[in-house]
């Protein structure tokens, strides 16, 4: 059965490629082809998820087009796209960016017929996943993979991403020490307090998704998290939705301290490093995963297993690293840094997804927040 | 001699039995490991499980608003752990889904706090093994029943299992393919008896009618019985023939004499001519008749003493000079030269004196009977390392083209023999003689013209011992001339 729900020019396509690919000889067929359109028809004017960005990448005359849900910025993902379609110039992808809840949502409950998903949020992934919401993937894509960077055979990282400490230069005047681990952190705010004060930002856990799993991670890994959660609570910290916001806000100079910032977003743009400096926490970095899965409606998944295969081979990867700032799924990076912790990809994630579970943290970090 | 109808061979039927039983035992150790493995690990995973599903259940506590629970993340990846698995679990107030999938299944029995309930069911696909545990909580002061359920798939204990059981069927496969040799090994030591029975029985000679006594197991005894009682009866009923043909061949002899000494006298009484020729060839009948006896009666007692067995040491030599002598007369009368070349040594055969007395007499007897007058007859013996080889060499009539083996046949006799009294047993005896001593006997016809009987017998094995340390043939160095 043809899914023809998204953008306009998406939701065309699928239905004529029908007809091209098989002409009329009999009268079952034109029955089918009917209820095909049928079935194209009631599926166009409702979509209940929202999607933030699209774009097309490649000849919209292609052979084959794939459709891609992903979380990540059309504007950092662009170089691997172009790369693929330079690599695969029978295949143009469909490139839709919304926001991980609603990518659950769209393959969850929607059954949007994506080839590929790939998002941040590796809890709601792993609940994909663990719920059969996944296909096992093509042959050649999880061999080689690190076990810590694949769970079963439906999900693969793609890229891993620190969530690191941003602290602006002139929050160290005076010669302060660049913090180096959350104990640092603790001091430097106490000691601090008033210059800190209403400038420290993080994100709302509440809202997002990645701060929510950052936060959670910070509560496993150690109990000072829930010492800095105090103390920051104590100086009125600002809650943000997302990365972006939080640097903006540092570049302003409106905040002096922003934690739990996705790393790869910081990196890319020069100008700010005169201002801010990148610190990984030596005691431990929190390192999420981005996980690609191909969901069980998926039209293409031979083609979207080729696009998963390019981006994880040695081209895709180096693209990855170079154009979007992604780093690596290499276990040596772990030798090289290892402060670092990946999230471990495995149903451990579902637990601190259930309903309850979340309400209870987050009501111990409301507690942490509102400090009279 | 005709053959038993053939049924299977008992060597393919033993094999072909043993190798299906070792077959059945690599399907049943098979099945075995890999139960015994499902249900081992099935038990311990369980137990983890339960475990599991326990420590949640402890964990939820009256809140302000209703349940709390915080589920415990290293509880989710633990039961995860093993292959990857899958998790899923649900948690009911009453019966109402609190958190978790609302549609995983419910146990069939309640169960209670300390025991959970183990169950088996397929959801979203998979098949799921599932815990469930209860527990009593009181809620805004009204106590209530909090049930927890959590699934695991079991796929990594399900290639396990299949590997340790693999592993066994390997192993029984092994077994399998180490029976095939074993059994082939067994089969042929449990038929070697048998084996060995039919090796005796094949290497007696025709005459030999003594009872089996070769060692067999317990259930070839009742075989061997049988076989023995049919050779005792055989054995009675050849002798009390032989017995009865003895008796007639004597109790014929004695009246022949009287006749022919009533004809003699009647000979020489007559004057008629015609009647004396009648007499001459009544005279002539009477001593074919008595000859005949007498061979009959030396046929009974070869095949008597044949089946006796009775060897000794005999010396070859020693017999042939005195039975040349015994002949010399008769031979005289025909004009007929006996020669006879023999080794210097002993020439000892091992075999019974009579049998070879009555071969080598028969033989003598016979070159003598077909020889013209004034001839020779030569008899020679030899010795090779092994066979002692006696000739008998005449310048008779032959065989006139008569197959050796026919002459051999009882009463038959060659064609050119009307004018000689015989009765056809003679060259039987000899056969008979020497096939009961594992010797051979062959006539063969001269190129100048009479005859050759040749006769073979095993040395004695002193003789054997001695011809070898002399290495080579025994040489024929003495002339023996009458």
């Amino acid at each position: 059965m043809t899914h023809c729900s998204g953008q306009a020019e998406v939701r065309r396509w699928p239905c004529q490629h029908q007809l091209e690919q098989r002409p009329p000889t009999g009268r079952f067929i034109r029955l089918l082809l009917l209820l095909l359109v049928a079935a194209c028809l009631p599926g166009s004017p409702t979509r209940a998820f929202e999607i933030e960005a699209e774009r097309l990448f490649g000849n919209p005359g292609a052979a084959t087009r794939i459709r891609v849900l992903s979380t990540t910025d059309i504007a950092v993902f662009a170089p691997v796209l172009d790369g693929f379609i330079a690599a695969r110039p029978d295949i143009a992808v469909s490139y839709v960016v919304a926001s991980s809840q609603e990518v659950f949502t769209a393959i969850d409950r929607e059954k949007a017929s994506f080839d590929v998903v790939i998002s941040s949020a590796m809890d709601l992934q792993m609940k994909l996943a663990n719920d059969g919401r996944a296909r096992p993937l093509p042959d050649g894509i999880l061999a080689g993979r690190p076990a810590w960077a694949r769970w079963r055979d439906t999900l693969v990282a793609v890229a891993q991403e620190p969530a690191v400490l941003l602290i602006a230069r002139e929050a160290l005047d005076g010669g302060l020490p660049v913090p180096r681990s959350r104990r640092d952190v603790i001091a430097l705010l106490r000691d601090h307090a008033d210059r800190f004060r209403g400038r420290i930002g993080t994100y709302d856990p509440k809202v997002s998704g990645a701060g929510y799993l950052f936060a959670t991670q910070d509560a496993r890994l150690s109990e000072t998290f829930w010492r800095l959660a105090e103390v920051m609570g104590r100086l009125d910290t600002k809650l943000y939705c997302c990365s972006a916001n939080m640097i903006e806000a540092m570049l302003s100079g409106e905040l002096l301290l922003a934690y739990n910032v996705l790393g790869s977003y910081s990196r890319k743009d020069d100008l700010y490093r005169d201002k801010i400096i990148l610190v990984e926490p030596e005691d431990f970095t929190v390192t999420l995963l981005r996980t690609a899965l191909i969901p069980q409606e998926a039209q293409r998944p031979a083609e979207g297993g080729a696009f998963l295969a390019y981006l994880l081979s040695p081209a895709g990867q180096s693209l990855v690293l170079e154009a979007a700032g992604l780093p690596l799924i290499d276990p040596r990076v772990y030798a090289e840094k290892p402060h670092l912790r990946p999230i471990r990809l495995d149903p451990g994630l579902l637990a601190q997804l259930d309903s309850l579970t979340r309400q209870g943290f987050l009501d111990e970090w409301q507690a942490a927040m509102d400090q009279p | 001699m005709t053959t038993a109808r053939i049924a299977p061979s008992l060597r393919r039927r033993l094999v072909i039995r043993l190798l299906a039983i070792a077959g059945i035992l690599a399907v049943i150790l098979f099945v075995a490991v890999r139960f015994s493995a499902e249900t081992a690990s099935e038990t311990t995973l369980d137990a983890v499980l339960g475990v599991a599903t326990a420590s949640i259940a402890d964990d939820l506590r009256s809140g302000e608003s209703g349940a709390r629970v915080s589920l415990p993340p290293e509880t989710f990846s633990m039961l995860a752990a093993m292959g990857e698995e899958r998790v899923f679990y649900r948690i009911l107030i009453g019966e109402t889904t609190l958190t978790g999938y609302a549609d995983l299944p419910l146990p069939r029995d309640t169960p209670t706090a300390v025991a959970p309930v183990f169950y088996s069911r397929t959801y979203r696909e998979a098949d799921l093994r599932l815990a469930a545990v209860s527990r009593n909580l009181i809620i805004d002061g009204l106590p209530v029943t909090a049930l927890v359920i959590v699934g695991q798939t079991r796929e990594g204990q399900r290639v396990i299992a299949q590997h340790l059981a693999n592993r066994a069927a390997l192993l029984g496969l092994l077994v399998f393919l180490l029976a095939i040799p074993a059994s082939l090994v067994a089969a042929t030591s449990l038929l070697r008896p048998l084996d060995r029975l039919a090796e005796a029985m094949t290497r007696r000679g025709p005459r030999d009618l003594r009872p089996v006594r070769h060692p067999v197991p317990e259930e070839l005894a009742p075989l061997i019985g049988a076989l023995n009682s049919f050779i005792a009866r055989l054995k009675s009923t050849l002798a009390q023939t032989e017995t009865f043909i003895a008796e007639a061949a004597h109790h014929i002899r004695t009246p022949l004499a009287t006749l022919r000494s009533e004809v003699e006298l009647a000979l020489r009484l007559a004057k008629d001519e015609p009647m004396r020729q009648r007499l001459r060839r009544l005279l002539r009948t009477v001593d074919e008749g008595s000859r005949s006896a007498g061979q009959l009666l030396d046929h009974a007692t070869v095949l008597y003493r044949a089946e006796q067995q009775a060897f000794a040491r005999v010396d070859l030599g020693q017999l042939a000079r005195g039975l040349v002598d015994r002949y010399r007369t008769t031979a005289d009368l025909k004009d007929i030269r006996l020669h006879l070349d023999k080794p210097a040594g002993l020439l000892v055969v091992s075999g019974d004196a009579v049998l070879l007395e009555a071969a080598l007499r028969n033989l003598i007897d016979n070159a003598i009977k077909y020889s013209s007058e004034e001839s020779d007859i030569h008899i020679t013996l030899s010795a090779t390392a092994e066979i002692a080889t006696f000739r008998c060499l005449d310048q008779g009539r032959g065989l006139d083209g008569a197959v050796a083996d026919d002459l051999r046949v009882r009463f038959q006799r060659g064609s050119n023999v009307e004018d000689v009294v015989g009765s056809g047993l003679g060259l039987t005896i000899v056969a008979e003689a020497v096939e009961a001593m594992g010797g051979s006997f062959r006539l063969e016809a001269r190129p100048s013209g009479g005859t050759a009987a040749i006769l073979s017998l095993p040395l004695a094995p002193a003789e054997l011992r001695t011809s070898d340390q002399t290495s080579g043939p025994v040489a024929l160095t003495a002339q023996d001339t009458p």
